[in-house]
């Protein structure tokens, strides 16, 4: 049995809000680079050229890219022969999110759904934790701005609808989304289970590396296919117009009821943050 | 590559608070550097400015000719000015942004498109909708020289802040003449 105290923890998140906030991952600067070389517009150049300039800055002076630091969504993978000692590892991982958003500068986007009063420390973060064989211990956190989670969704269609309306959906979405969602974006989606676990491979689609294909040579081909499409709509970088409305489309997809095709669709902006530790 | 080989059209300067020739000669697609004063605003504030009005009380600083940049910035690091502070999305403030341009608002600072009540707004009341690019809150705060928070302290990054920009980079999204650059720019390039 692996021994995980609780103050390495704290100490973890602390650093991954900060680092993930401020130093775009090589992935996301990569694919905006290629995304320059094949945009036509003169604005939607000029964007892209910006985008790429800001988080030069960002690392350069360790400072936020986006002044929406986002909410902090934690991702957990915790073998089951560790074992956590020191305290409560939900505590553990709030008092990171709260040090990390203090101490780094970021800024505090928490409020009670009805009062809209600002929490003040950023938390409470969201917690998925996931169990598997084994004695590691992973720490993802992903700061998540709520322009592009405001234009994702979730829906439950029917078998009849097949991949063709599971790509409509997509593929609306992200035209009705507009300019909204910060583009280019990464269109995550989650296809199967049940509408909550729909949105949570969606949102985890959005983790795997970009320029990455999908493992499923079946969803391999249909993400090419819904990307084309997604940039024949002629949003662009910052809405303004142009071939490069997405950076790619990661797809998620896990069996389902035979009644029903859930399908959840988690745009994520340019500033595609997420940082991870093994501890 | 510079804005002469993107094949951008010059940038022009302009100075805060808007008088109306200033708004008249603005078109979309026009590339400026804001200069002078605004206020930033974003949800929480906008309700409350607009539930000020309603009542007839007055406003934590006159509306005529001013601009308004929806943007909720990140704490200053110490011996900084501001933090990152990018716009957010506009349409939230749709609810609230033509009753602000009765009583005076001139410019509005966001990213994303307007509803068809703020853009007919916008042709009666003789305002304009800059675009600011949408995630580069480092690149922006540098156009940012002083920031000083005059009202709703407590609603800590939906505060209203009076900003002290310098050749801050816009675009100009809708103009009084009805016309939309998201629009135009989508269906220019929609295959």
């Amino acid at each position: 049995m692996r021994e995980i105290q609780i103050a390495d923890v704290i100490r973890a998140v602390r650093e991954l809000a900060i680092s993930a906030n401020t130093d775009l991952g090589q992935d996301v600067s990569e694919a905006l680079e290629k995304a320059l070389e094949m945009e036509e517009s003169p604005i939607g150049k000029d964007i892209l050229l910006r985008l790429i300039e800001n988080c030069e800055i960002a690392r350069a002076e360790k400072i936020p890219m986006c002044q929406d630091t986002g909410l902090a969504v934690v991702f957990v993978d915790v073998g089951q022969d560790v074992h956590v000692v020191g305290g409560s590892l939900k505590e553990a991982i709030t008092e990171g999110v709260r040090q990390g958003y203090r101490d780094g500068y970021l800024r505090k986007s928490t409020c009670h759904p009805l009062t809209r009063v600002n929490m003040g420390d950023n938390t409470p973060p969201i917690i998925h934790f996931d169990v598997m064989p084994g004695d590691r211990f992973k720490l993802i956190l992903v700061p998540k701005g709520g322009g592009s989670e405001n234009m994702s969704r979730v829906t439950v269609l029917t078998p009849s609808a097949g991949m063709e309306g599971v790509r409509d959906y997509v593929v609306n979405r992200v035209k009705e989304s507009g300019p909204n969602p910060c583009p280019p974006t990464i269109v995550g989606v989650g296809i199967g289970g049940t509408i909550e676990l729909a949105a949570l491979l969606a949102k985890k689609s959005l983790l795997r590396p970009l320029g990455s294909s999908n493992p499923e040579p079946e969803l391999a081909k249909y993400e090419q296919q819904w990307l084309d499409d997604i940039n024949r709509l002629g949003i662009g970088p910052g809405g303004l117009g142009g071939r490069i409305t997405s950076l790619a489309v990661h797809i998620n997809a896990v069996p389902c009821h035979i009644a029903s095709i859930p399908v959840a669709v988690n745009l994520q902006c340019h500033a595609a943050r997420h940082k991870e530790v093994e501890l | 590559m510079s804005p002469k080989e993107l094949n951008l059209n010059e940038v022009m300067r302009l100075d805060t608070p808007f008088s109306p020739e200033d708004v008249r000669g603005l078109h979309i697609g026009q590339r400026v550097v804001l200069n002078g004063i605004i206020y930033t605003a974003r949800d929480a504030a906008h309700k409350r400015l607009v539930e000020l009005l309603n009542a007839e009380e007055p406003l934590p600083f006159d509306m005529e000719g001013q601009v308004i940049y929806y943007v909720g910035p990140t704490p200053a690091k110490p011996g900084r000015v501001i933090g990152a502070a990018g716009p957010t999305s506009s349409y939230r403030m749709d609810a609230y942004a033509p009753l602000l341009m009765q009583y005076g608002l001139k410019g509005m600072i966001g990213k994303g498109t307007r509803s068809r009540e703020v853009r007919e707004a916008m042709r009666i009341y003789q305002a304009v909708y800059f675009a600011a690019i949408g995630g580069a809150g480092a690149l922006m705060a540098r156009s940012i020289i002083s920031a000083e928070v005059i009202a709703y302290p407590e609603l800590g990054p939906e505060a209203i802040s009076r900003l002290e920009v310098k050749d801050m980079p816009l675009i100009v999204a809708n103009d009084i003449y009805g016309k939309d650059l998201y629009e135009s720019g989508q269906n220019s390039y929609a295959v």
